[in-house]
């Protein structure tokens, strides 16, 4: 006997006037991507469990005083959500001006198109707008932490505490303004508790974390993603039979990531699956 | 040090290997083979199958070795891991893979981690385990070593090395005078329970604290836990496997879950984990000496008959040698002619200056390999190959015998062609035309004989993620565990009821005398892998190289520092490498990796004592002694 989950009720919300059947316990972020919707996210990541740390996915719930995120608010019947209703636009357009002004937001996937999709002006605040700029650490051989590209959305940390690796090498430090992701002491990663498995690069939104691999290829002007493969295959190395994802540029591996949907890895890799691949 | 890919058949001329086209190296491999099995019959040929390589690969290289050649001399490095767990599965079960899936460790109520460092050798599989932990299990080590596994134990009891079965009896000993073995499943899906009684009666608490070093309190909690856990998950590594008595061990641990009923349920259940990407496949595929592909016994004339219809040949109706027996029978010029497919023995094998004297005497030896190992170099003929994982298209079996998706990402470098492709070749030279177009149709062809495998077409396999194996359908997915039979009230329905073991205790072979006082265990680190021909490629932090680990009190006794390089020295050989000290490790026991061969070969100290019935050797327990180097001057 296998034991089922216990059977979820459907659950009708509204989403912007049209009716979404969802299962109960799903998020408004669920069921806006059941009813087609692309509401933008930068913090949520779908291996974990959301944070509300960047606001950039709030809407608009009928009877809330606030503006719900997404990402973790669960639906209840008969909800009433507004994706695009003009105050959520202008928070997310404040939201994305505030990171903009502060944060280099250069490999942010998407993040260009909804500054220009929301009329956010960055530059606002002036040229003298504090920011988190600094030089990137490089201080291993795998991957690098560029913290002026860092939107404090804590994804790294859960992916490296109990959520996931559980290896704790990364928290964060600091108040306010100044709080920063940080090793113990701020040591280098070579003397952290860091074991390179990269599973806070796997969920990095904004590329603050990078594989040494494509940190080098973007300065060197080489990184091009549209000459890039992207093949599923499994780890060489122990029985576990983890899948990894082989970003292929010119015949030549250039970084590896892990399907987020998969019941062996679940998006994570150790050290040898995702940069061992240096024989090939 | 990293090595470079071969790219260019190599043949062997006047002594040295040359570069040769492909045409002249496929044709001197399949001479040799031919002339050697002329003279000498198909029983001097012996393959190597890759574990490594896809179940199409081993498919493919069995067939070689059963159609072309006509002997079952095939095996694989599961040899010197796992053979002994699929030995004791299958003698209980009769179906050699582990019974339970990764989910089932997040949601079990006890787990024990038995001779394993999953945390550093099997990562990603201990994430789930860190997930049951998280979810409210108890976890308890069992390990000589404090690894990083015993850091996330409830307990951790640290056994004097090679002395798993005097534990688990004193654990089932323990369950059975408290009243809390499984009677109702004892009675009817097992036999042998009064001898098995009988045997464990000696091992009382303290007689087994006196014998293992645990205490006699923690064995009674592993014993109550474990027995009294509504779902309770024994998993094992190479700690329990190489040893010379390794399929007692193993069936030592399966004996605990028969007597309280941990099997054939959600939940609950067996799990080798193992050590190589495809070595639960090429098992499954038939590249062991005793079982046809599907893990089907090759002494059942009515599957021989299946397989000599699909093939169109007869098959030797006895079981072949295996990796151990192949290396004596070299020793005694009865195999005289091997295909190494993708092993490097003259790195891995235990004891490894013997290995080396005995492949020196085959008069024709093929390497097909994607470096120029140590094992390569030996070879008349080298075939450079492409490396699975990524330059061909198949699929690999993992530990919870889930079947998933090999894809070509790459194309081999130079002229390094594929393996099944390569041995079409030679198949083609020694009279069989064979010819496969791409892994699926080789698939297909082991899902019309494997009624395991039956189901899991290619499509089905992207589609689910993986298929765990049985998947006799293409209809329907079998539950993720094995053996609920054995829970059936109907006793047709619940089948051959599994049987206890009567075991005794064997102490390891290398015995500890004033001369050769420290007990060496061997084992894996997080970032790197084997004989390190694949790790060694890649930059990582973590890399110190070889060192002797040594507890702080012995290191103190002997007068060393960390970092001052040492010999250590067994009872076969003698290498130099620096000390590390670890406090995790008890007095008298150190520790070394086998990462780093071409710095320091510790398999010059291991002992090729194997398990009789396994084959594997004991890789786990050397007797040695560590001295200080005298500076000269």
């Amino acid at each position: 006997m296998i034991p089922l989950q216990p059977p979820r009720r459907l659950v009708d919300v509204q989403i912007d006037g049209e009716t979404v059947r969802v299962p109960e316990g799903s998020t408004i972020l669920d069921a806006c991507h059941a009813a087609g919707k692309d509401v933008p996210t930068l913090c949520y990541g779908d291996t974990l469990t959301p944070k509300n740390a960047c606001r950039v996915c709030v809407v608009e719930v009928e009877g809330s005083r606030t503006l719900a995120p997404a990402c973790s608010r669960k639906v209840e019947a008969g909800m009433n959500v507004g994706t695009d209703t003009e105050r959520a636009r202008h928070s997310r357009k404040v939201v994305l001006e505030l990171l903009g002004s502060s944060v280099d937001l250069s490999t942010t996937p998407e993040a260009a198109g909804w500054i220009e999709e929301y009329g956010a002006e960055p530059g606002r605040f002036g040229d003298d707008a504090a920011t988190v700029e600094q030089p990137a650490k490089v201080d291993n051989d795998l991957y690098v932490r560029d913290y002026s590209k860092c939107i404090m959305c804590y994804k790294c940390v859960d992916a490296c505490g109990d959520q996931w690796q559980n290896s704790f090498a990364i928290a964060v430090a600091g108040r306010g303004f100044d709080s920063h992701i940080s090793t113990e002491f701020d040591a280098p990663l070579t003397d952290s508790a860091c074991v390179y498995c990269g599973n806070c690069v796997e969920v990095c939104p904004t590329g603050a974390l990078s594989f040494k691999s494509e940190f080098d290829m973007r300065a060197a002007g080489t990184w091009d993603e549209s000459q890039q493969t992207r093949t599923t295959t499994i780890c060489s190395y122990c029985g576990v039979g983890c899948n990894l994802t082989l970003h292929v540029q010119d015949n030549k591996i250039v970084k590896v990531t892990s399907p987020h949907d998969n019941p062996v890895t679940k998006g994570n890799l150790c050290v040898k699956g995702r940069f061992g691949y240096g024989y090939v | 040090m990293s090595y470079d890919r071969l790219t260019r058949p190599l043949v062997r001329e006047d002594g040295v290997l040359r570069e040769a086209t492909w045409e002249e190296a496929l044709t001197r491999a399949a001479e040799g083979f031919r002339r050697n099995v002329d003279k000498h019959g198909p029983d001097s040929f012996a393959m190597l199958s890759c574990a490594r390589s896809t179940n199409e690969m081993n498919y493919v290289g069995q067939k070689f070795t059963r159609v072309v050649i006509g002997t079952n001399n095939v095996d694989s490095c599961n040899r010197t891991c796992h053979a002994p767990s699929v030995a004791g599965l299958s003698a209980v079960f009769g179906s050699g893979g582990g019974t339970s899936s990764y989910q089932e460790v997040e949601d079990t109520d006890v787990i024990v981690m038995w001779g394993s460092a999953a945390r550093n050798a099997h990562p990603i599989f201990f994430q789930h385990v860190l997930k049951g932990i998280h979810n409210g299990a108890r976890m308890f080590a069992v390990d000589p070593r404090r690894t990083g596994t015993a850091q996330w134990a409830d307990l951790w009891l640290g056994l004097n090395v090679g002395t798993d079965i005097p534990l688990a009896h004193a654990i089932a000993r323990e369950i059975i005078h408290a009243g809390l073995h499984n009677q109702e499943f004892i009675e009817r899906a097992t036999t042998g329970f009064e001898e098995f009684r009988e045997c464990v009666e000696p091992w009382t608490l303290s007689a087994a604290e006196q014998v293992t070093g645990v205490p006699a309190h923690a064995i009674r909690e592993l014993a109550h836990a474990y027995a009294r856990a509504d779902r309770a998950q024994m998993c094992w590594t190479l700690g329990i496997t190489e040893h010379h008595n390794a399929t007692d061990n193993v069936r030592a641990l399966i004996n605990l879950s028969l007597l309280t009923g941990h099997v054939g349920r959600y939940g609950s259940g067996l799990s080798p984990l193992r050590g190589q990407n495809n070595v639960q496949g090429g098992g499954d595929m038939g590249a062991i000496p005793n079982r046809l592909p599907g893990f089907q016994d090759i002494l059942d004339p009515s599957i021989r008959q299946k397989f000599e219809t699909a093939w169109g040949v007869g098959i030797q109706p006895r079981y072949g040698h295996n990796l151990t027996e192949m290396l004596e029978a070299m020793a005694e010029g009865e195999v005289t002619t091997c295909y190494l497919i993708g092993e490097n023995p003259v790195q891995s094998e235990a004891d490894s200056l013997a290995c080396i004297k005995r492949l020196s005497m085959l008069d024709h030896l093929v390497v097909q390999d994607i470096f120029l190992t140590k094992t390569a170099q030996m070879a008349d003929v080298v075939l450079p190959a492409s490396a699975a994982w990524c330059e061909a298209d198949g699929t690999f079996t993992n530990s919870e015998r889930r079947v998933q998706r090999v894809r070509k990402a790459l194309d081999p470098p130079g002229e390094a062609r594929d393996d099944i492709w390569i041995m079409c070749e030679l198949a083609r030279r020694l009279g069989h035309d064979w010819h496969y177009d791409g892994a699926e149709e080789v698939w297909n062809e082991l899902r019309a004989l494997s009624p395991d495998h039956t189901g899991m077409t290619y499509r089905r396999l992207e589609d689910l993620h993986g298929i765990q194996w049985p998947c006799p359908s293409e209809d329907s997915v079998e539950p993720p565990y094995l053996h609920g039979r054995l829970w059936e009230s109907d006793p047709v329905r619940r089948g051959t009821p599994a049987p206890f073991a009567v075991l005794r205790h064997s102490p390891p072979v290398d015995l500890l005398d004033e001369e050769y006082p420290l007990r060496l265990t061997t084992g894996r680190r997080l970032d790197s892998y084997n004989t390190g021909v694949q790790s060694s490629g890649f930059a990582s932090p973590l890399r110190r190289g070889e060192t002797i680990e040594l507890s702080p009190e012995d290191a103190e006794r002997l007068g060393l520092v960390a970092g001052e390089e040492v010999r250590i020295s067994s009872r076969r050989g003698s290498v130099v490498a620096p000390v590390f000290i670890d406090p995790g490790l008890r007095p008298g026991l150190v520790f070394m990796t086998f990462h780093f061969p071409d710095e320091v070969d510790t398999n010059a100290l291991t002992i090729e004592a194997t398990c009789p019935i396994a084959g594997t050797a004991e890789f786990k327990a050397a007797a040695v002694r560590v001295e200080k180097l005298v500076k000269a001057g």
